[in-house]
């Protein structure tokens, strides 16, 4: 047992140093078929309408986006560079943000990319008609007019300046889509047909088996992509995509496996593996709701916060789940996150358990509720759902509380949460691509429609609506810890876990991909080459 | 014979309208909808108004009444409607995925019946020796083996051997190719699943056969022909066999109707691109059309081969007719 681990140990360390030492001794190869597996389906191509990492792995490398997230710095949550535009600008009121359009872009039928297609785009994200859906309208909503001055200029003007803009251009799923096709085929065209203007062309699309792509030669980032194409193979169990990285059919995953498959796969590969890690923009929450008693009285939901141990917790979890970082309301190394001195000051945070939990005994005699029982409403997958909800309730035995898992699919643990909210306390995530905490934060609103607690709060509303108007990074910061202090420790509307922890173990001959702190960015696979 | 296969056919009518207004009831009674999965269960900041939009979109707003209407038209025109999940025609969703599970079924059963008659037969005439206690452990074992456990084992065994073997793991593909296009790649996928699933089939039809068997071996006809001196192999070919066979073609029929939709979870092993996966996500994705048609072709399809296997007992035994 003790030689395995120390194999694995010496695997991930001879791997994660592999990786860092290679990326910066070899040049790119060109050539090559990309093979990858995806745990998800494919709803619809059109990614103005989806919410699903099942769309952006085999669509995304079809499309090109205004600005993105650094490929070659995706770690970075601040570092957006341009895509089809030059340079971009913004004017000294914040209120005004031009973009320089680039003038050798091609979409794959072979029609020029004008400001005129990136307007027509923005137009059907930001102003959807009516019946049309556009999943990210409510990022948007700062935006007062989109216009364009010339062939290759576009301009944003902003309500008010907004420090969530700019990130929410970069999401990966504003696919720049060609104002002729928009024109002529209407907004639903793009559901089941592509023409975009990224590194690879679509091929074919099998429902339920794969999406192929080949190489785009006339693509603007010169010199790439270095992939002659790429398959993306559906694979919706775990173990297969597991087996097949481990039988060579698939060379990566680019979602994250737990720390057992990444393990398992390092000790019988060695250094055929190379393994990335990171953070996760993903955090689980445990959500009572605020109308079932006594979640109403803000000294059992505290009880109940001051119970959970995240800090030895995140040790021993982190060895069988997708979770590790203990962290606040804003992603870890996210300039506006908690230091882990602020972090400490929280309840819930504190460092000393044993004091926390008779804390939380008290505020439950205090409230009447020494002997609690309830069930605890879940989602039935286990990561990292299951396994944290079990070692809640464990946590929760250590103060007296009773509590019963309800493990229900998806469909009805959403509709439990959404439209019925017949639940006691919940199981939720908050799962977002590009870093951009004032809105990832906006869930935590009583106002939100992805918020289930069903409270209103008006100072956490408030607080909200300053940050998102503010320009000052000091200032939103100052009032980012008041409203984490509210939400996770004086009212404590919601109760935190862990955030999520991304683990891609892939193929070593697999270069130029970087993982991001999220599993929906660095997908546009233009960067990707393979060492074969 | 010809008006009964008529009087059966007709007959399917209102089993497929009972199936159809079960599964139509059965699918409105799981909490949620497919807009609130799609996109509510992503977490993202989705308003109502979204959600409204892809309801109307899809016609979930309309009155239960008016949907059945659209289904039971949809059903009598063989127009079964876009699945709500991909927007694509379920007929295409469906005859994407059928080819190949038909293959798995066709080639599992073949599996079944290759090692079950002989099987069968020689445990049977054999009683109570050596080789009838090896075809029954082998059986028994096959019986208490869930297909899915044994496609694992398999996949597992595959890389573990040919690593130790070749110093590289393989598997087997996972994405089908069809027979005509590489028939070796096609093969190399199916063959796995086909032997998974038809160990436990095999194993069925074996103490079937062997039971049925043993039954007509002591039957008066067949004391009769060994008196006349018959040689045994006549005996068991063409008395013993053909008799006993009926409640085998029974049992390979119902099996066979199974496997069409039945797969589920020895398809997720293998990654297979079948009817029982798509079944599965129909269900949890709340994708009525989809669903709807896919358990009127599973009931279809039980109602034709047990037809089937009705005609073919009286081309087995001539003393049926069907009047």
């Amino acid at each position: 047992m003790k030689l395995k681990t120390l194999k694995i140990l010496a695997g991930t360390t001879a791997a994660l140093l592999l990786t860092a030492g290679v990326a910066t001794a070899e040049s790119p190869k060109r050539g090559g078929i990309l093979n990858f597996v995806v745990g998800s389906k494919i709803p619809s191509m059109d990614g103005h309408m989806e919410g699903t990492f099942g769309m952006i792995h085999p669509i995304r490398p079809f499309y090109s986006t205004l600005i993105r997230v650094n490929p070659a710095n995706p770690s970075s949550t601040t570092d957006f560079v341009c895509d089809v535009c030059s340079s971009f600008s913004s004017s000294d009121d914040g209120k005004t943000h031009t973009f320089v359009i680039r003038q050798d872009i091609k979409f794959h039928d072979g029609e020029p990319l004008t400001a005129a297609d990136v307007k027509a785009t923005y137009d059907k994200l930001v102003f959807p008609p009516k019946g049309i859906l556009s999943l990210r309208k409510k990022f948007f909503s700062m935006v007062d007019s989109i216009t364009t001055p010339d062939k290759y200029t576009l301009v944003m003007k902003l309500k008010y300046p907004s420090p969530t803009f700019i990130p929410s251009v970069a999401m990966p799923f504003n696919f720049i889509y060609s104002k002729k096709d928009l024109d002529t085929h209407g907004y639903t065209w793009h559901q089941k047909n592509v023409n975009g203007t990224g590194a690879f062309v679509f091929v074919q699309h099998q429902p339920g088996a794969f999406v192929e792509g080949k190489r785009f030669d006339g693509y603007h980032h010169k010199g790439k992509p270095y992939l002659d194409g790429y398959k993306a193979i559906s694979a919706p169990k775990m173990a297969v995509r597991l087996q097949a990285i481990r039988g060579d059919r698939a060379a990566i995953e680019f979602r994250g496996f737990p720390p057992k498959a990444r393990d398992d796969l390092i000790s019988a590969l060695g250094d055929k593996i190379t393994v990335q890690e990171g953070d996760w923009n993903c955090s689980l929450l445990v959500t009572p709701n605020h109308k079932a008693k006594p979640f109403d009285d803000k000294r059992v939901r505290r009880a109940l916060s001051l119970a959970v141990d995240r800090w030895t917790g995140s040790k021993a979890l982190s060895k069988i789940a997708i979770v590790k970082t203990v962290g606040g309301v804003v992603f870890p190394s996210h300039p506006l996150a908690a230091t882990k001195d602020e972090l400490t000051k929280i309840p819930g945070f504190w460092t000393d358990i044993d004091k926390s939990r008779a804390e939380a005994k008290r505020l439950l005699k205090e409230a009447g509720q020494s002997n609690l029982t309830f069930t605890l409403l879940n989602r039935a997958v286990d990561q990292p759902y299951r396994i944290l909800g079990v070692w809640l309730i464990d946590q929760w035995r250590k103060i007296g509380v009773k509590v019963t898992q309800n493990a229900v699919p998806t469909g009805p643990w959403v509709d439990s949460l959404r439209k019925k909210k017949d639940y006691q306390v919940a199981i939720d995530a908050n799962c977002q691509s590009i870093v951009n905490p004032i809105v990832d934060v906006s869930k935590y609103l009583g106002s939100a429609s992805n918020n289930y607690a069903q409270y209103t709060d008006e100072p956490m509303e408030s607080m909200h609506e300053k940050m998102s108007r503010s320009g000052d990074e000091a200032e939103q910061r100052r009032i980012m810890r008041q409203f984490e202090q509210r939400l996770y420790g004086e009212e404590a509307h919601i109760i935190p876990t862990l955030w999520w922890y991304k683990i891609n173990p892939h193929r070593s001959y697999v270069k130029g991909w970087k993982i991001a702190p999220s599993h929906y960015l660095n997908q546009h696979l233009d960067q990707v080459w393979l060492d074969k | 014979m010809y008006k009964y296969a008529i009087k059966r056919i007709l007959l399917m009518i209102p089993t497929l309208i009972g199936a159809g207004l079960l599964v139509f009831m059965l699918m409105r009674m799981i909490p949620g909808d497919v807009c609130e999965i799609r996109l509510g269960g992503t977490g993202l900041m989705v308003d109502k108004e979204q959600i409204e939009i892809c309801r109307d979109s899809l016609g979930l707003n309309q009155s239960m009444a008016k949907q059945f209407y659209d289904f039971a038209v949809g059903i009598a025109t063989l127009e079964f409607g876009d699945s709500m999940w991909t927007g694509r025609p379920v007929t295409e969703e469906i005859a994407i995925r059928f080819q190949l599970t038909l293959q798995i079924a066709i080639m599992a059963t073949l599996t079944a019946v290759i090692i079950a008659l002989p099987f069968g037969v020689i445990s049977a005439i054999k009683q109570n020796t050596w080789m009838d206690y090896c075809i029954r452990v082998f059986s028994i074992a096959g019986i208490a083996t869930p297909s899915f456990w044994l496609g694992i084992m398999i996949i597992l065994g595959l890389l573990i051997a040919s690593q130790h073997l070749f110093g590289e793991p393989w598997m087997m593909p996972i994405e089908y190719t069809p027979i005509w296009e590489d028939p070796l790649a096609n093969l190399s996928q199916t063959i796995w699943p086909a032997v998974a699933v038809g160990y436990r089939y095999a194993a069925v039809v074996v103490r079937m056969t062997r039971s049925a068997m043993l039954e007509v071996l002591r039957e008066d006809y067949v004391r009769t022909a060994r008196a006349k001196g018959l040689f045994e192999k006549v005996i068991i070919n063409q008395h013993a066999l053909k008799n006993a066979l009926l409640p085998v073609i029974t049992l390979v029929g119902i099996e066979f109707a199974f496997l069409i939709g039945g797969l589920v979870v020895t398809e997720q092993v293998f990654n297979l691109n079948g009817l029982g996966k798509l079944f599965v996500d129909a269900v949890l994705d709340h994708d009525f059309t989809l669903t709807q048609a896919l358990v009127m072709m599973v009931v279809a399809v039980f109602v034709v081969v047990n037809l089937l296997v009705d005609l073919i007992y009286a081309w087995v035994d001539p003393r049926i007719h069907y009047s």
